[in-house]
Formats: C-alpha cells, structure tokens, sequence
C-alpha cells in the first residue's frame, strides 16, 4: 500500500511539471478582451485560422467581464499577470496604459502599413509619434428602416433631409408605424444613436473633428449647431412619452415592428436578424444629407484594437500574431464572424450578410470620421462624451435651444482646453 | 477588601482579548479605509507620472465648490439629495407611523399586511427598479391603463424623464421601497407601550386622537429620532435605485443626480469620462461630513430629549 501511494504520489507531481515543460518549449499566447460574446468565435474560427499558418503557436483567448475590463486589466498589467495580448479600448484608456509602460511601440510591425491614419488614431500618442495597437473594428452608424413595411407602403429610402422630414410626415400620417424609434431617457440613445450618428454629416466629417482641435471652429459654429436643430425637429416623431422611453424600448419597437425607422449603428445587426427573422426584412440608410449631391461622411468609429503587453514572455510569438492580425485573411474571418464590426485594414474582403454588406458600402462612397469628442477635445471633467449626452437629450425634449447647448459644450471645453497653434 | 484591590491593579487583559476579533475587523474595514479616503482627498494626480499622487492641499474642495462648471453639479446634487430627504421624512415617516399606528390597533390581518407592507423593503433594489420602470412605461406600463379606468388617462406624463418630475417620482418609489423599515419600528415601539397607560387615558375621557398625541406619540419620539437618523444616513448614502433607474448619469440633465452617483461618475468614470479617484474622494468626504454633522445633531438632541420610563 504504501509502495502504491510513493507511486501515486510521484505520478501526480509529474502531472504538474509535465504541462509546465510543455508550455517552455513553445509559445503560450494569453488574449486579454473583454468580449466574452466573441469567445466562441474565436476558440472555433479564428485561432484555428491562425493555428493552420502558425501551429507552433498556442493561443488562448481569456475575455474579462466588460465593465470591469479596465480596472482588471489595469491591475494584473501592474502586477505582471496579465496575458500576452491585450485587447485596447479606442483612445484615452489604451494611451493611459501606453504612457504608464505596459504595451509595446508597434510601429515597425510589418502590416501596420495597410492602416491609414484615421484608423491607428485611436491607438497613437497625441503627437503621432507611436502606435501601441492594432486597429482591430469600427462600428459604423446609421439607419435601419423596416423594408417590408416600406415596401407596402411605397415609402422610399430618403437621400436628403427634406425627404428624410417628408418620410416622417408620411409615416406619421399613415398612422400604423411610429416613425422613429427613439427616446430620450438613457441619454446616450440621444447622443450616440442621434448626434454622432448625423452629425457627422453636417460637420464634413474628418474635416469638422480636427478644427475644433486645431481651434479653427468651435462648436457654436453653425455646422455643429445645425445637428442639435435636426435633433430637435425629430421630436414630433417619437414615441408618445418619449422623454420616458429607454433604448431597450426602442429596440423592441423597431424589432416587434411597430415602429418604421430605427437611428442605430451596425453592430445591432447580428442582434437584431435572429429577432425579427420571419417577420420582416431590414434595410439600412445613411444620415441624410441638405442636397441631393453632397458629399457623403459616415461615423466609421474606431471600437476595437489588439495591442502586446511589454512585458511578455513571449515578444516574438505575440508580434507573429499580430501581424496575421493585419492580414487579409483575418479581416475576412473577422468581418463575416462578427457581423457589424468591420476590420479595419485598407484591404478588400467581402462580408455576405446584406444589410452589414450596405454599410461597408458606405465606406467607398464617403468619406469616413471617428466620433468628434472619442479623440484629445473629448478629455477635460466631465467630458465632452458626457455633455453631449446630456445636451442632446435635452434639446430633443424642449428643455435647451439648439444654441444653448452648443454653448454648454464649448464653455466646458473652453475651460481646459487651448488648441495647439 | 484585598481582593477587590488585587483586581484592581491587575490590566484586564480578557477584556482586551474579547474586544480584539471586532475591533481589529472594524479598525481594517472600516476605520483605515475612511481614513485613507480622507487623505486621499487631499492629493492628486501627478500629471508628469499617472502612477503616482501628489499632495495637493485643499485644491480638490476648492475646485468642487468654486469650479464654473463642477460646482453647479455639485451643489445641484447636494440639493437633490436634500429633496430626496425631505421626501422621505415627509412622506415614508409619517405614512410608516400611520401604518404602524392602524396595525398596532390589532385585528385578524395584522401578520398578513404586516409582512405584505414589509416585502418591498427585503427585495432587490434592481428589480424594484425594473418592476417601476416598467409600470411608469410609456409604452409597455400599465399605469396609463390604470389612469384610463378613472377617465384620468390625460393626467399619465412620462414621468421619470421629464426634468419636472424625475426626482420626486425616483424619491416616491424609494419611498414605496423602504417604507417598512419606519413601519416595523414604529410598530414595534407603539406596541411596546404598557396598556396601563392608554387605559387610564381612556378612563379619564381621551378621545383615540388625544391619546394618540398626548400619551403614544411622546413615549415614541425616541425612535422617531431613530428613524429620522437612519433615513437621514441612508438617503445621503443612497445610490443603488438612481443609478438602476436612471442611470450614471442621473438624467434628465441631471435632474436625479445625488450625492451618490456623482460619486460614483467621479471616482470611477463613466464612459468616456476618465475615473478621477482624488476629486471622488473628496465628494466621499463631503458625503462623509454631512452625515457626520446629521449624526451630530441627533446626538445631541438624544441627550436633551426627555425619555419617559415605564
């Protein structure tokens, strides 16, 4: 008996030092993320992709809850735990950790080429001088309309805003559909799925962003305000009681069909085809723009980038990684996996699904800009994010002038912040 | 006579043992935390080196109260939060005495409403919330149906978004929530009374009115010193319901905003907005002197206050 339990024992402490040598005689690649909603996506199609090219390379995707992402990962980079790839939030949290030393200058990594600027802006220091990640997806906002409904009703997709208006007033006067599924309490619904979504549009995109950095325009300017006055006038629209309606309300309008138009961005795709599968097809449009010929700008927001954490084991292994991250291969399993999150790269790759398939159409006909307080004029307290949130909601409900919340946002940028000359 | 003094002298060491396990668990939860928070209030983040903070005397306070545009929200919480009390004081504490004062009269349905009035007070904040964001839905809520019955369907506002409304209609459902709590103490104190008393009252002539006032109400103004401190505390404490409600935010325009999300959006951040854990920790310690100064003044009138014994 006690011949078998030396034996035992001597078995069990070889199963400890066995995986342990394993792991020393190839790489071990551990993925930080806080999308737990991908883990499938990646353990079955992506890491076997990279396997069949790389198969020396073991790589493991372990996501974090994604409201304690941040502060677990700020943690475990401090205490040297944290995997060898992290997943990077746009702008100031992933620059925070760069500044603090925890990820890697990746701007000799080969592929980085086939990014532009506007794509690796959410992931380089202020003066353009590093890049620390990977541009990964964006999300790009638009408009989902009920095609079935307007297919019946003989509605058409409006180009301009005149039609967009008229589209509204014939839909209210129908009488069936709520024309706009919208409301105003989570604020960020105003904002996000409102402001950032046609404001873009009137602001001339990447041209409108920077000079309100380089202090060329402020934001009382008329192209800015004009987006609060658009806002405005889609009060009449809403659901009764709007003031009162939440997202997770608007959602279940558009997608129990009750309502026609639904102001959104494409990663509701894959949320939204299972629901209303059966019941009615969806379509998408662009924000509308004053004249029929106008240049076109979308909301193509950086969301998504993969960085190397400085002080990993394995450098070599995590910058091969990255690289296929920038290939055209990866793009492909990336955007038809994850349907409504479009990789970034400046390479062609297709994407089956017909209503995400419109919105990277959009990408070749316009002109693309990030979100206009995501980068440098978004920092200062409470934030410019925050004030537009807030500002929004309260010019739709009636509560702030068009004018007066233009001039909110720009006293509270005026206060901390003096455009570089 | 030697004995006593031998006792005298010697250090009670079993008192210091018995005391140890808790205060050595107060003192490393609580005690050392708020003081750390409290010094914390006074440094700030080095801009040259994020890692590190670095003394900063009263600039926090300075910057709370006299910013242009922090001090307007901060003030607008505080007055939130003091509306949110006054609510509650105004409306939980004498609906609780009421109640209290009904079910202390007896009758077979007591132990029924008793524990019917006291189950919204043990559910979960978040599905208070949900089961009140749904009834006030202007889309899914019944409460516009409940007004159609009465005819009254005119008078149905969304009322937790427009700025006119939000607060009071967030206070009211605290309320709603927490009204047990007065209730069962009240109740508790009321049935603690001797019969005696109320007797003699009756013999004497007093109506049920008169006794209420003269003979019950004062042999209770002990806990109702108890129950205003408590909501005192737990309204300048309260968080959890505005933030599942409305929001980090506190929306409309921050019209729900209280001392407690303003917290919470300025130690931890909120979306874009980076966490500062200095200038939250000075609004903690703003949190921490009003209850200290409410706690204060209940003190006090604790010990001015007559207790009668019976």
């Amino acid at each position: 008996m006690k011949k078998h339990l030396g034996l035992f024992v001597v078995l069990m402490l070889l199963l400890f030092v066995l995986p342990v040598a394993a792991q020393e005689a190839g790489a071990k690649l551990v993925i930080e993320s806080w999308r737990q909603d991908d883990i499938n996506i990646w353990n079955d199609t992506i890491i076997p992709a990279f396997n069949e090219v790389h198969p020396e390379i073991e790589v493991i995707f372990q996501p974090t809850k994604q409201e304690d992402y941040n502060g677990q990962l700020n943690s475990r980079l401090a205490g040297g735990t944290a995997g060898d790839i992290v997943t990077c939030r746009p702008f100031d949290p992933s620059l925070k950790l760069f500044e603090s030393g925890y990820l890697s200058v990746l701007n000799d990594l080969p592929g980085m080429e086939a990014f532009d600027s506007s794509s690796t802006v959410a992931w380089t220091t202020d003066d353009g001088a590093s890049t620390y990640c990977v541009p990964l997806a964006s999300v790009i906002h638009g408009f989902m309309y009920n095609k079935t409904a307007f297919e019946e009703k003989g509605w058409e997709v409006p180009v301009t805003k005149d039609e967009f208006f008229a589209l509204l007033e014939a839909i209210k006067e129908d009488g069936e559909y709520i024309p706009l599924a919208m409301g105003t309490h989570d604020l960020w619904e105003a904002a996000t799925m409102g402001w950032y979504n046609i404001g873009v549009q009137d602001y001339k995109g990447e041209e409108g962003r920077l000079a309100l950095i380089d202090g060329t325009a402020k934001f009382t300017d008329a192209p800015y305000v004009q987006v609060y006055e658009e806002l405005a006038k889609w009060a009449p629209y809403l659901p009764d009681g709007y003031q009162g309606v939440q997202y997770s309300d608007s959602q279940q309008l558009f997608t129990m069909g009750q309502a026609a138009i639904f102001q959104t961005g494409s990663w509701e795709i894959s949320v939204f085809e299972p629901l209303i599968a059966g019941e009615f097809e969806m379509g998408a449009f662009r924000a509308p723009k004053d004249n029929a010929d106008d240049a076109c700008f979308i909301s193509d927001h950086t969301d998504i980038g993969i960085g190397m954490n400085a002080a990993t084991k394995y450098s070599e292994a995590a910058r091969i990684f990255l690289e296929w991250v920038t290939t055209a291969d990866f793009a492909s399993i990336y955007a038809n996996n994850m349907v409504g999150f479009y990789p970034l790269a400046k390479i062609d790759y297709s994407v089956e699904n017909p209503v995400a398939n419109e919105f990277l159409s959009w990408r070749n006909e316009c002109g693309s800009s990030i979100r206009i307080s995501a980068s440098i004029i978004g920092r200062g307290e409470p934030g410019m994010d925050t004030d537009i949130w807030t500002t929004s909601a309260n010019v739709i409900n009636g509560t702030m002038t068009p004018e007066e919340a233009a001039a909110y946002v720009q006293d509270a940028l005026d206060k901390w912040y003096t455009p570089a000359k | 006579m030697t004995g006593y003094f031998k006792s005298r002298k010697a250090f009670p060491w079993h008192i210091v043992v018995f005391l140890a396990p808790a205060l050595i668990v107060y003192v490393v939860v609580m005690v050392i935390p708020l003081l750390d928070s409290l010094s914390l209030s006074f440094f700030t983040e080095n801009p040259a080196n994020v890692k590190e903070n670095i003394f900063a005397g009263l600039s926090n306070y300075k910057y709370l109260f006299t910013d242009n545009y922090y001090a307007p929200i901060f003030w607008g919480a505080l007055k939130h939060n003091i509306v949110f009390f006054l609510v509650h004081m105004l409306v939980q504490n004498p609906i609780g005495l009421l109640l209290a004062g009904i079910l202390a009269k007896g009758g077979k349905l007591r132990t029924f409403f008793r524990t019917i009035l006291f189950i919204p007070t043990i559910l979960s904040f978040v599905l208070v919330a949900f089961v009140w964001k749904l009834i006030l839905s202007p889309i899914w809520g019944v409460s516009k149906t409940i007004l159609g019955l009465f005819s009254l369907e005119g008078l149905f506002q969304p009322w937790l978004g427009l700025e006119s409304s939000a607060l009071i209609t967030c206070s009211l459902i605290s309320v709603w929530q927490y009204i047990g709590t007065p209730m069962i103490l009240f109740y508790t104190a009321l049935i603690a009374i001797p019969d005696e008393l109320l007797e003699a009252a009756k013999v004497d002539g007093a109506n049920p009115w008169l006794i209420f006032w003269k003979i019950k109400f004062p042999l209770i103004v002990p806990t109702v010193g108890l129950v205003s401190m408590m909501t005192f505390v737990g309204n300048f404490n309260a968080f959890d319901l505005i933030y599942t409600m409305q929001g980090a935010l506190a929306g409309p325009n921050f019209s729900t905003d209280i001392m407690g999300t303003l917290f919470y959006r300025t130690f931890f951040g909120q979306q874009q907005q980076m966490p500062n854990q200095t200038l939250g920790a000075t609004i903690a310690t703003m949190q921490f002197v009003i209850i200290l100064i409410g706690v204060v003044i209940y003190m006090v009138w604790q010990k001015r206050t007559t207790v009668y014994e019976y």
